[in-house]
């Protein structure tokens, strides 16, 4: 039993939580009224791929009192699966919350795209290193889908040292008839028993459950920022500041170092890996980006150690603008192939660039996220701002760009018509159902209605996560603790 | 204590009825839904004494189709219940209904765990055989179909193992079909079923007749040796092989060769690799024409290859395959061609080449004889076994047996000995640990002389190492030698230092005095152990160190047996009591374990031997079939088994006779 001792504030919200989430999944009349969709937007602005935006917004704020609402709540990752019929977020609390699409159905049109919840489960308990007396935060940095091989969804999640593999599967049926007890569970005298029986399996009511099918630890020294399922299905990638393992997805006991930057001397070190991933179809190819500002590419055929990368994606800095933040605007906070595996997005602190894999001399496209923030890097500086990680999206055709910024500001860029959109996740200016209405910050000057001056920007509320549906104009923003869904406007 | 009451445990149990037997099956089938995992493994395991107990209409009509939706279980269970299908045969009614167990491992071979799907797989191709003709066209063959066509790739995966063994047994038409639905998973979108084809590639053209072999198999493996994924391209490695045993010599430089060679130089070192490891194979099926022109040259590209891993596994093969060279040009080939390319490896940069070369090298001098050996492979050996990589040395110095026979030890000894010493006294406790192991070996090809002379004083040094493994090994070690060099050996070399070692301030090292003795006592025989280490032992009874007193207790329980029993009840029993009686709890346990513990206590008396009630002891320990004590506080319980039982109950059923009697008589 578990007391109410032992039920400090972080378990009552899980509780609470849980159990909100399961009037969701129940369906409710109640629990609907929380999933309160906006619609917002001005329809001649936004014309980008995502012309009308519906939004649809699970809101984790609303399952208690804000003042719950804790660093353990804190959306860390968010990610659809290969057929964006699920999303899965990680928080900061080790939870992993999978969300289901709502079928569509003939008397409620509108609930199409609609996310439910589906399965919410504790992937990581924060731990202790003994050894090294260090502490192992709960917190999931990344959640990675695996293809679907069977009736049941795998997911990779892992935390600062530790990736599990989770299995969710549903079950509808359960096994009836006991010997030595009867109906009520009493038990039989056994004198009595003289047929045998043999279980009878039954319909029940759904039940969705997550178990854990693999633990891959102790391969870590540094932290786990990346994880990577390779195209061949069968192995994956776990990137840390220095080093990124191989793993085959059956194996737990060995993994494969393929990649090494530490050098002999740690005084020596003048860049870490920020991120890595594999190529969407070449089994053979992966990039990982430094915090230097360089990608690199690389080839696994050629040789078991890929220390020494195929291709070196790398821009030359502009002297001009050299200043004491160039080296650290410059570091790449996440790395995305294209769908088509011709293209590398990268986000750096203030821009969002496409490079082509044939072309390592210079990017593609450049496109700023928020220039005007340039001129307060000294103040980003002192809190801390300018470390912030921020990841980019590509849409299902590669032609739109999405990620993070500020004050619940996250970006579109199309890079057909070379538009761009700032748009923005709050509960508070906007309503459900509308359409979203585009954002603009005034840099000096005079500040026109409607704008938003950037000295009044809130810098505690970043958008680092978001992830698009795979073959859909369906985004998942997660600002802080909330989760917002927009789509493209039905009907 | 030995007052037994006797109390009957109500007719169910007792009474000879029918229904008695039962009772346990009723446990068993309840069981495979247990809470606990162990007590449904151990359920499972037992499913041919259910089916037994059902019959096998009801095993038919009722379990199997239970069983067929029991696929949410843990994997360990899914795997057990795997394995037992594939032998139920008689169980569900004979070759007859052997169909009827098709369902639930077709829904176990579409599981997402592997081994659990292989072993659904393995079963299905055991139970194959049991099909009448008729039946595998009625029953196995859809189910192969239907595996094939499967929408998730688990269940197309398993498919590619079942082709095999059906096509032989069935009519041309359906043999058709069976091609097409491999010929489509070799060209799956995923490559995981790809993989598993691949796999599977040559398994299946042995069944084949040899038009369709050259037909459609030689298409297939060419378009999955150039697949787009390595993984798959290295899988069609192993499958060329087995083609190529089963093509005639002259069509294999048109069908399989080009291939082969194209593998050999792929872009991907995990292709290259693959041919490395599968080169013997290869070369015996390729024949010697196409070894000499086509396969030396591609095994010297092998060996110089810029990857660590394919020159590592090219290494491995180099004996193998000058083993199997024509025996008309094997001289001139290895010499002309093979060694050049070992003497490189000798100094490779990378230290797992050397080591896998040193594991293989010594087994040239036997091809090469005398003279060559000499010659040329000496200079590599001695090259060798000063490596910086203690590895090297050790590979070299484990097979020292191939060149003793053919030119002696006494040629290396010279080097040998400061590699032996070196590695002796290695940083590495593991190296040291690997060394200790080859010492039988060394001691067994140098002689008892050069033994003592030079390495003696190394194991004696062993003995007082500072890593635990290390004197543990050590003390093995002198078991061994004394095994091969005699106790007479023993008594005059090895014994007085052991000995010696209980005066040691450290108590550790009178501690491995100890362990010595136990390992030594019963090689060395009843009159010195009785004349030289049981003084010494009971010396150390009264040693200060608890740790050393309760080992005292353990060594005399160990040595017990080889002590003549007028010894043990007149000198180690009063020991072991003094002990029994010290103040320490640890050494009172070990001495008292050493006097009546459960089954190797000394003086243990056989009759009435105590089952402590515990579960443990229900896990730990077989009960006589006719009957089982239970010893509690108050009661004894006795009670009578009906012989229906199965052979081995599982301890669950004693585990549930004893809370049933337990709730009804206490």
């Amino acid at each position: 039993m578990l007391t109410q001792v032992d039920r400090g504030p972080r378990a009552e919200s899980l509780l609470q939580r849980q159990s909100q989430f399961n009037r969701c999944g129940a369906s409710t009349a109640a629990a609907r009224q929380h999933f309160s969709a906006l619609i917002l937007s001005d329809r001649e602005e936004n014309e980008l791929s995502v012309p009308e935006i519906d939004t649809r917004k699970i809101d984790n704020s609303f399952l208690r009192d804000h003042n719950y609402a804790t660093e353990a709540d804190i959306i860390s990752t968010v990610e659809f699966n290969s057929t964006g019929e699920l999303l899965a977020t990680g928080d900061k609390g080790g939870r992993v919350v999978v969300f289901q699409r709502e079928q569509e159905s003939k008397n409620q049109p509108h609930r199409r795209g609609e996310y439910n919840v589906y399965s919410t489960f504790q992937s990581h308990e924060p731990e202790f290193d003994y050894l090294k007396s260090l502490e192992i935060e709960e917190k999931i940095n990344k959640i990675r889908w695996l293809p679907q091989q069977n009736a049941a969804y795998f997911l990779l999640s892992t935390n600062d040292k530790t990736v599990k593999l989770w299995k969710i599967s549903e079950r509808d049926k359960r096994p009836e008839g006991y010997n030595l007890t009867d109906e009520e569970g009493r038990i039989r005298d056994p004198t009595t028993i003289t047929t045998l029986r043999v279980p009878v399996l039954r319909p029940m009511d759904l039940m969705v459950e997550a178990t854990p099918r693999r633990i891959f630890s102790n391969a870590h020294t540094y932290h786990i920022n990346s994880i990577s399922v390779n195209s061949d299905y069968e192995t994956y990638m776990s990137t840390d500041d220095l080093r990124i393992n191989l793993w085959n997805l059956e194996i737990t006991n060995q993994s494969f170092n393929i990649v090494d930057i530490k050098p002999a001397n740690l005084e020596e070190l003048t860049e870490v890996i920020t991120a890595a991933e594999f190529h969407p179809n070449q089994c053979n190819t992966f990039v990982y980006s430094s915090s230097k500002g360089s990608i690199r590419l690389c080839d696994m055929r050629t040789s078991a150690l890929c220390d020494n990368h195929s291709k070196l994606f790398e821009e030359p800095e502009d002297p001009s603008n050299r200043s004491f933040f160039s080296e650290i605007i410059s570091s790449i906070s996440d790395v995305k192939f294209s769908h088509s595996g011709r293209y590398l997005m990268t986000r750096d602190y203030l821009t969002v660039k496409v490079w082509d894999i044939n072309m390592e001399s210079k990017p593609l496209e450049t496109y700023q996220v928020h220039d005007y923030l340039r001129s307060k890097l000294c103040s980003l500086y002192e809190n801390d701002c300018i470390f912030d990680k921020f990841e980019c999206v590509w849409n299902g055709t590669d032609s739109v760009l999405m990620t993070g910024s500020y004050n619940n500001f996250f970006r579109m860029f199309d890079r057909n018509t070379k538009r761009d959109v700032t748009l923005e996740a709050s509960r508070e200016n906007s309503k459900p159902r509308a359409i979203l209405k585009p954002r603009k910050v005034c840099v000096g000057g005079k500040r026109r209605k409607d704008e938003i001056s950037v000295d009044s920007l809130d810098f505690s509320k970043k958008i680092l996560h978001t992830a698009w549906h795979p073959n859909e104009n369906i985004i998942a923003v997660a600002a802080t603790n909330n989760l917002y869904i927009f789509q493209d406007k039905v009907n | 204590k030995n007052n037994v009451n006797i109390k009957e445990i109500g007719p169910g149990m007792a009474g000879a009825d029918s229904d008695d037997s039962l009772y346990p099956i009723a446990v068993l089938i309840d069981e495979l839904r247990n809470e606990d995992v162990q007590l449904r493994l151990n359920s499972i395991k037992k499913l041919s004494t259910i089916a037994l107990a059902l019959g096998v209409e009801r095993t038919r009509t009722e379990l199997l189709p239970f069983l067929t939706d029991t696929i949410y279980d843990e994997d360990e269970v899914l795997l057990a219940l795997a394995e037992q299908l594939g032998n139920f045969t008689m169980l569900v009614g004979g070759p007859e209904y052997v169909h009827c167990l098709l369902p639930p491992l077709e829904s176990l071979a579409t599981v997402e765990e592997t081994v659990v799907r292989d072993k659904a797989v393995e079963s299905l191709r055991k139970i194959s055989h049991e099909h009448s003709p008729v039946d595998l066209e009625v029953h196995f063959e859809p189910l192969v179909k239907r595996l094939a066509s499967g929408d998730w790739f688990t269940s197309r995966t398993s498919a590619c193992g079942l082709f095999s063994v059906c096509y032989p047994r069935v009519s041309s038409t359906v043999k058709a079909e069976i091609r097409q639905h491999f010929r489509t998973l070799c060209s799956d979108d995923t490559p995981m079923v790809r993989r598993a084809a691949a796999s599977k590639l040559g398994e299946f053209a042995k069944v084949l007749e040899l038009e369709y072999v050259k037909s459609d198999i030689i298409s297939l493996f060419t378009a999955l040796a150039s697949d787009e994924q390595d993984s798959v391209r290295l899988l069609a490695v192993e499958a060329g092989v087995s083609i190529a045993t089963l093509l005639p010599q002259e069509d294999l430089e048109a069908l399989v060769m080009p291939t082969l060679r194209q593998a050999a130089e792929d872009k991907s070192w995990r292709v290259r690799y693959m041919v490395a490891d599968k080169f013997s194979d290869l070369q015996k099926a390729v024949g010697p024409e196409i070894t000499k022109n086509d396969l030396v040259p591609a095994f010297q590209n092998l060996l110089k290859d810029c990857e660590a891993e394919v020159r590592a596994a090219a290494a491995n093969k180099v004996k193998e395959f000058c083993e199997n060279l024509p025996e008309d040009s094997r001289e001139t080939i290895i010499m002309t061609h093979i060694l050049p390319c070992v003497k490189e490896l000798v100094s490779d940069t990378n230290q797992h080449v050397k080591s896998a070369l040193a594991s293989v090298i010594m087994g040239l001098s036997t091809i090469l004889g005398k003279d060559n050996t000499i010659e040329h492979l000496l200079p590599l050996f001695l090259a060798q076994l000063k490596d910086e990589c203690p590895e090297v040395r050790l590979n070299i110095i484990s097979n020292l047996d191939c060149v003793n026979e053919v030119i002696g030890i006494r040629q290396l000894s010279q080097s040998l000995l400061p590699a032996i010493v070196e590695l002796a006294e290695d940083a590495k406790w593991r190296v040291r640990l690997a060394i200790i192991e080859y010492m039988p070996l060394l001691a067994g090809q140098l002689g008892v002389e050069f033994f003592d002379e030079k390495l003696n004083s190394l194991c004696m040094a062993w003995l007082v190492d500072h890593v635990y493994a290390i004197r543990e090994a050590a003390t093995c070690n002198l078991m061994k030698l004394v095994e091969k060099f005699g106790a007479e050996w023993a008594q005059n070399t090895i014994v007085p230092k052991v000995l010696g070692m209980a005066n040691d301030p450290n108590y550790l090292h009178r501690m491995t005095t100890l362990f010595c003795i136990n390992a030594l006592s019963e090689v060395c025989g009843q009159e010195i152990t009785t004349k030289h280490m049981l003084p010494v032992v009971f010396k150390m009874s009264n040693d200060q160190v608890a740790n050393v007193r309760f080992n005292v207790a353990k060594s005399l329980q160990k040595i017990g047996p080889v002590l003549d029993s007028n010894c043990l009840q007149t000198e180690v029993k009063p020991v072991l009591e003094k002990l029994a009686s010290d103040q320490d709890m640890d050494v009172k346990y070990f001495a008292q374990e050493a006097i009546s513990g459960s089954s190797t206590g000394l003086f243990m008396e056989k009759q009435c031997a105590l089952f402590p009630l515990s579960k443990k002891c229900f896990r730990d320990t077989w009960l006589p079939k006719c009957f089982v004590q239970l010893f509690t506080k108050q009661t004894i319980l006795l009670f009578i088994l009906t012989p229906n039982l199965p052979a081995e109950p599982s301890c669950s059923v004693y585990h549930h006779l004893l809370n049933l009697s337990l709730g009804s008589h206490i």
